[in-house]
């Protein structure tokens, strides 16, 4: 178990900047997870702390040692890969093995070792099967168990869900945190989905050509977005560019009540962040109530509980918003009704353009 | 453990190079030599002038030839059939293309010697057309591996049943849909048994036919420049055949 | 059946396998347990004369020497040219002339071989004037070593062909977890890169056995049969240049048959252990 630092990485690939001045702290026993969309850089920061890319400038401190010019064998942490990374000639229990056996440990301790951490990820019947006999989501247990076999100061995992299918991840998912939480490894999760991030992890930082945007907990994310990018990425819901002006954030001829523009300077470019949860939709048949938004229901989804209607805004008609609605309510609205969407002007988010 | 060539793997690929490049350059070099410190190309001259070379050659091509149309006539539809309509002679099939591995081309040979040794076959064995039965053999193994691949990457069965339900008969399927997809395979490796018929050396020898390799053979005993120019101009001819066979090759995966 | 057309076809394909490749060989076997007075095991006794011994033993030198050979620098360089560093152009070389080389076999191979080493070669005499006397260190082109040098120009390439895919197939992320896990280099080959390959090589290593036990080309126009080998010796046999009878060609040739059933069914049981944890289809 140790602390993570990662100081002022920078990474070029024949010129190209991939990682550009990345700080990332983690404390013992964390999970994070590196969320961000396909080739901003998340594997190269997550195979430079792994020591399999070595960065062009900056450091790698582990537990309080500086482990950038270390070579992966010697950096004592754990790697589990997107898939197919078991040995194929070997069975479950012998790739759990494979670390315990190359660091020359005795054999007893080699079998109780790969019988606990099998145990541990719920194989103890599938130890003699070779790769090719286990399900997908079974060899990344094994590849979980053999990662953790070498007792490592940290744990990698790079997108180590996105090839196995939904109701298998959603579990494994669920599994990988147990056992993180049981063994107190501190653990970076590189992911794209930012359902998984959101689920498991202490902390989220996520990433954008090559920057670290945010770092936080999934709820501070989710409620607060440093950004438009952050926004977007994160969660659903309409995110408007617009101008502070007051309390309110001006678009155009709409004029939309939101008293975090306050914070920011009066003529300043802002985005408006109008989540599904603060919005809510009712039937128009008259005039726009003050600080309400008129438009026309395009869309529904029926989610259980709730009901997500899109409306388009009937000034401005390429822009959508998104309402959770209890399904009794949303039934009402249907598609081509004419709806106001009206929100407390104290919940949304104002972050600057 | 990286993924730069290092130290060791420049000093494989350059020592593989000096072994693979000396006999060449020196044959080369050698076919030019004219006695003395004279170079040029007596050596080709003498070749060119030669009539039996023309023969020799022709023959090996209509031999060659008429292996790819017994191996076209007797073994494709057959593979197709088997693959279609009897599954199950798959492994006799295999066993099959497996045996002349097994039979070295020399004991072929002698089979046949034997088994055709009697007054009435004399007729067959005057003509060199009789080389056509081990040379089919000689070819079977690589083209059967290659039509088997061609056959196993298209899923048989699905796309005969798709057919079938769009309402084609057998023949469409197979003219529209086996055919096309095992294209490149045919092609590529019915002219590897060209190339390798055109150079086979054994049955000829034995049976005394003279084929182009007999004819090199027999003119590089006494005509060592000859010999030179000859296996350096059967080098490249055999690179002209691989260039095809690599662009037969390429153009499959270009269809993709 | 559906198709009577269809078995036509299938049945010719079986009739002319029978006929011309399998009946053969059972002719073979039979004449070499026959002579005029019915059964006898007289000529495989004397396949125990001293000539036919030695050419067996040849056989089995030039082969297993020109296979082993083929195989280890064939891997290496096919190792060497598919790391990712390699340039491409080197990469694309090396494939193209393999698949050349690996059908230059035969005679024009073998005059290649002697305009360069042989006694009056090219090579030789470039050496001899810079004071190394190939021949006079005991050396011949027209011996087992001198051939198993001329084989491994075919044997070698036909490797690299052979064992690409293979090493394609091995994963990055093997090596890399390897690593990870705190293995070295040459751990990583010793418990993965070598086993996951080991079913490849072995059969890489019988296609080459079996490609050097039969040929004749290239050891004939090289020593004209001179060097006993069993194909030669057959071929002397058949062509009546040597006194013996046509029973003794037939029990070499079921001796050659009988060699590469005994390879083959030992590489397949070595193959067998050697992938046990290959998916079986
Ligand atoms: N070895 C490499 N050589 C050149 N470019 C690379 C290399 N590895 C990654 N890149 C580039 O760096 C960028 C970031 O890649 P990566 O870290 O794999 O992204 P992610 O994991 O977030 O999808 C991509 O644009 C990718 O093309
Ligand atoms: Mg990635």
């Amino acid at each position: 178990m140790a602390t993570v630092t990662v100081e002022q990485v920078r990474k070029s690939f024949a010129g190209r900047e991939v990682l550009a001045k990345l700080d990332l702290v983690m404390s013992e026993g964390e999970l994070v997870c590196l969320l961000g969309p396909s080739g901003c850089g998340k594997t190269t920061l997550l195979r430079i702390i792994a020591g399999f890319i070595s960065p062009d400038a900056g450091s790698v401190v582990v537990a309080g040692t500086n482990v950038t010019h270390l070579s992966p064998r010697a950096r004592r942490m754990g790697m589990v890969f997107q898939s197919y990374s078991l040995f194929p000639n070997m069975t479950a229990v012998e790739n759990v093995k494979f670390g315990p056996r190359v660091a020359g440990r005795p054999k007893a301790e080699q079998d109780s070792r790969a019988k606990e951490l099998l145990d541990l990820v719920g194989l103890s019947q599938h130890g003699s099967k070779y790769p090719h006999q286990l399900s997908g989501g079974q060899q990344q247990r094994v590849a979980l168990a053999r990662a953790l076999a070498v007792q490592p100061q940290v744990l990698l995992l790079d997108e180590p869900l996105s090839a196995l299918d939904a109701k298998v991840r959603v579990q494994l998912r669920d599994e990988i945190r147990r056992i993180q939480r049981e063994t107190g490894v501190t653990t970076v999760l590189v992911t794209h989905d930012q359902e998984e991030a959101l689920s498991i992890s202490d902390r989220v930082a996520v990433m954008n050509a090559g920057r670290l945007l945010q770092v936080a907990s999934p709820a501070a994310i989710y409620r607060d977005p440093a950004d438009g990018f952050v926004a977007r990425f994160i969660g659903a819901g309409a995110v408007l560019p617009g101008m502070a002006e007051g309390q309110t954030v001006r678009m155009g001829a709409l004029v939309l009540p939101a008293w975090a523009a306050a914070n920011h300077a009066n003529g300043a470019k802002v985005e408006l962040l109008l989540r599904p949860e603060v919005v809510t939709f009712s039937a128009l048949d008259g005039d726009v109530p003050p600080g309400g938004v008129a438009g026309e229901v395009r869309e529904s989804v029926f989610l259980g509980a709730l009901t997500r209607l899109r409306m388009s805004v009937a000034a401005v008609p390429e822009l959508s918003i998104w309402s959770d609605l209890p399904s009794e309510e949303a039934e009402a609205l249907k598609i081509g009704r004419r709806v106001v969407a009206s929100w407390d002007p104290a919940r949304p988010r104002v972050v600057a353009a | 453990m990286s993924d730069r060539l290092g130290f060791g793997g420049w000093m494989i690929l350059t020592l593989a190079f000096v072994f693979f490049s000396v006999p060449l350059g020196m044959s080369a070099a050698f076919s030019f030599w004219e006695g003395g410190d004279r170079y040029g190309f007596a050596a080709y001259r003498w070749l060119a002038a030669s009539p039996d070379l023309g023969n020799a050659l022709w023959l090996s091509v209509q031999l060659a030839l008429a292996t790819v149309v017994s191996l076209v006539v007797l073994l494709v539809p057959a593979m197709i059939f088997m693959n279609l309509y009897a599954p199950k002679l798959r492994p006799l099939f295999e066993f099959i293309a497996a045996l002349p591995f097994v039979i070295p081309a020399i004991a072929l040979v002698a089979g046949l010697t034997e088994l055709f040794s009697g007054e009435q076959w004399g007729w067959l064995k005057e003509t060199p057309f009789f080389l056509v039965i081990p040379y089919f053999f000689l070819a079977l193994p690589y083209v059967y591996r290659a039509l088997d691949v061609g056959l196993q990457s298209i899923d048989l069965t699905t796309l005969t049943e798709a057919g079938q339900s769009l309402g084609a008969d057998m023949r469409q399927i197979i003219g529209l849909v086996v055919l096309p997809s095992l294209r490149s395979a045919l092609v590529g490796s019915m002219l590897l048994t060209l190339a390798v018929v055109v150079g086979e050396f054994t049955f000829a020898n034995v049976l005394l036919f003279r084929t182009y390799a007999v004819f090199i053979n027999q003119i590089g005993q006494h005509e060592a420049t000859a010999a030179a120019a000859l296996s350096f101009a059967s080098f490249l001819a055999t690179w002209a055949a691989m260039l095809i066979v690599l662009i037969a090759g390429s153009r499959k995966k270009g269809e993709r | 059946m559906k198709a009577p057309i269809a078995w036509l076809f299938i049945g010719a394909f079986i009739a002319v396998s029978a006929t011309f490749l399998v009946a053969p060989t059972v002719m073979l076997a039979i004449q070499a347990f026959s002579d005029d007075d019915g059964w006898t095991f007289q000529y495989l006794l004397d396949l125990q004369q001293y000539r036919y011994w030695v050419a067996f033993q040849h056989s089995l030198q030039l082969s297993v020497a020109s296979a082993t050979v083929g195989v280890v620098a064939g891997a290496l360089i096919a190792f060497a040219m598919l790391k990712s560093a390699t340039p491409r152009w080197l990469n694309q070389a090396v494939t193209s002339f393999s698949a050349v080389a690996a059908n230059f076999a035969g005679v024009p191979l073998a005059f290649a071989f002697v305009s360069t080493i042989g006694s009056l070669g090219l090579l030789t005499n470039l050496l001899k004037r810079a004071g190394i006397d190939l021949y006079g260190m005991g050396f011949s082109l027209f011996s087992i070593t001198g051939l198993t040098v001329v084989y491994s120009y075919f044997q070698i390439p036909l490797m690299v062909i052979v064992i690409t895919p293979a090493i394609q197939a091995l994963r990055p992320a093997w090596r890399e977890a390897a690593e990870n896990l705190g293995a070295s280099g040459g751990e990583y080959w010793r418990h993965v890169g070598l086993p996951v390959l080991a079913p490849s090589l072995l059969a890489g290593w019988i296609l080459l056995f079996g490609s050097a036990f039969s040929a004749y080309a290239t050891a004939y126009a090289l020593t004209s049969g001179n060097i006993g080998l069993v194909t030669t010796e057959i071929a002397n046999v058949l062509s009546g240049n040597v006194a013996s009878e046509p029973q003794i060609g037939a029990a070499l040739s079921v001796g050659m048959i009988v060699v590469m059933v005994a390879v083959l069914g030992l590489s397949t049981w070595l193959t067998k252990r050697a992938s046990r944890w290959v998916k079986q289809v």
